[in-house]
């Protein structure tokens, strides 16, 4: 049962955001402070949860459908798609993949959002499904719109989709937000920019794909996930002091 | 050589996608994340609650925590033959919109092995996202009445202040009858936290 690398690449700290991110304040209240303590992963960490088949339905990558009530949801319609891959490239399969966003106009299904724009009664919002064998995913749903948040006196989200990654290992897990190409809001965006580099921020924006979109029903965008990779273990080394 | 993505973070509407019902949402009216047990499981069953505080110690009362944890016999379900079928080994609790208390319905994880054979103290790991975090936090519960254990358990050994390693230990106590460990996670201040990186 147990085929799961021992050891991951390091996550590179600076790669990712920084805790703390002034421009976005309240990680000024959240950032920890203190230096994080580095551990070689255990069982514990090289292990994960085990989703199944069971927990998805045929319509949970379907926001079109999911949340329909009376009607089809308003707003431009859409199919995210892409591969799940390590840093080495090779695909990984049976990851959860779980996606929230706003409706067209803006607005969450959430008893916290409180924004004016109005409610989709035909859209909630959510999806979930698991990487097939070869890495790829697929979703339809409905591009979503920006919105206005408090934090500066006037700051804009782009549009955005939140996604959830489970992968093989703790080490893998992963949060983080897709983009869209030539969305003027991006860099105004406290969020985008708290990751320091360029390249990575890049590597959050979804590209339009004509050859995917069939024609006269949506448009599709490519997203491709890379999640941490394995190290290479070839012996097992005394770790250090022992 | 590719690179992971970079993270965002999870914002304050989380729940739509991690727990939709707690959004108000019926996605999976049926499913309760916050229980890892079921009848039958094996093993002292106990809660371990808590409230994430933030640097002026107000709950952040929009955190989602995820716990994964081996069953009461150290194995871990999905990958350990013989782990306990009645333990889900994964948990997912919300903050209360009011309060900001999150908790698990679990039992007392066993011991797990290093890579080099020495037992560990039991543990839970819990996973913490909120609005603000940039990029999702990892800490360690530990049980305070396992002294012996927690005294010879090598992760915490990594952490150089001793005083710190107070941080990870759920504090128990017995609440009509029913085991409860109780479990407060401080972004900042002289009770940081530890958070690790693995």
């Amino acid at each position: 049962m147990e085929n799961a690398p021992r050891a991951y690449r390091p996550r590179d700290r600076a790669w990712h955001p920084p805790a703390l991110f002034p421009d976005y304040k309240t990680s000024v209240y959240r950032a920890p402070r203190l230096p994080l303590v580095s551990l070689g992963a255990t069982r514990s960490e090289l292990t994960a949860p085990l989703f199944g088949h069971d927990l998805i339905r045929a319509t949970d990558n379907d926001l079109l459908v999911n949340g329909r009530v009376d009607g089809e949801p308003i707003g431009p319609r859409m199919i995210l798609f892409g591969r799940v891959i390590d840093e080495e490239g090779r695909p990984v399969p049976n990851v959860l993949i779980e996606l929230w966003q706003a409706n067209a106009a803006g607005r969450y299904r959430h008893v916290n959002d409180s924004y004016l724009a109005p409610l989709d009664p035909n859209f909630w919002g959510v999806g979930r499904t698991l990487s097939e064998p070869d890495g790829s995913y697929r979703f339809r749903t409905i591009r979503p719109g920006p919105y206005p948040w408090r934090n500066r006196v006037n700051d804009w989200r782009p549009a955005h989709i939140h996604i959830s990654l489970w992968g093989a290992s703790l080490c893998q897990r992963l949060v983080t937000q897709i983009y869209f190409e030539g969305d003027p809001l991006l860099p105004l965006c406290p969020i985008y920019n708290s990751i320091p580099d360029p390249a990575a921020r890049e590597r959050l924006v979804a590209k339009l794909d004509m050859g995917e979109s069939p024609p006269h029903d949506l448009l599709a965008w490519r997203f491709d996930i890379v999640l941490r990779g394995p190290r290479q273990t070839f012996f097992e080394n005394r770790p250090e002091g022992a | 050589m590719l690179r992971e993505l970079p993270s965002q973070t999870a914002g304050p509407y989380v729940h739509i996608g991690l727990l939709p019902a707690v959004a108000g949402i019926p996605f999976e009216p049926d499913r309760d994340w916050s229980v890892l047990v079921r009848a039958g499981v094996r093993g002292e069953r106990i809660r371990i609650e808590g409230i994430v505080f933030d640097g002026v110690g107000a709950p952040v009362r929009d955190a989602v925590l995820e716990l994964w944890q081996p069953d009461a016999a150290g194995r871990f379900p999905g990958h350990d033959l013989g782990a306990d079928p009645a333990f889900a080994g994964f948990g997912r609790a919300a903050a209360d919109f009011a309060s900001g208390l999150f908790a698990f319905e679990t039992v007392k994880p066993g011991r797990v092995p290093t890579a080099d054979g020495r037992l560990q103290a039991p543990h839970a790991t819990l996973l913490i996202f909120a609005r603000g975090i940039n990029i999702h936090l990892h800490t360690r519960i530990y049980f305070d009445d396992e002294a012996t254990a927690n005294a010879e358990d090598p992760v915490l050994a990594l952490i150089e202040q001793e005083a710190r390693r107070r941080t990870l230990l759920a504090r128990r106590e017995l609440r009509e009858g029913r085991v409860v460990y109780r479990f407060d996670v401080r972004l900042q201040g002289p009770e940081e936290t530890v958070f690790f990186d693995v």
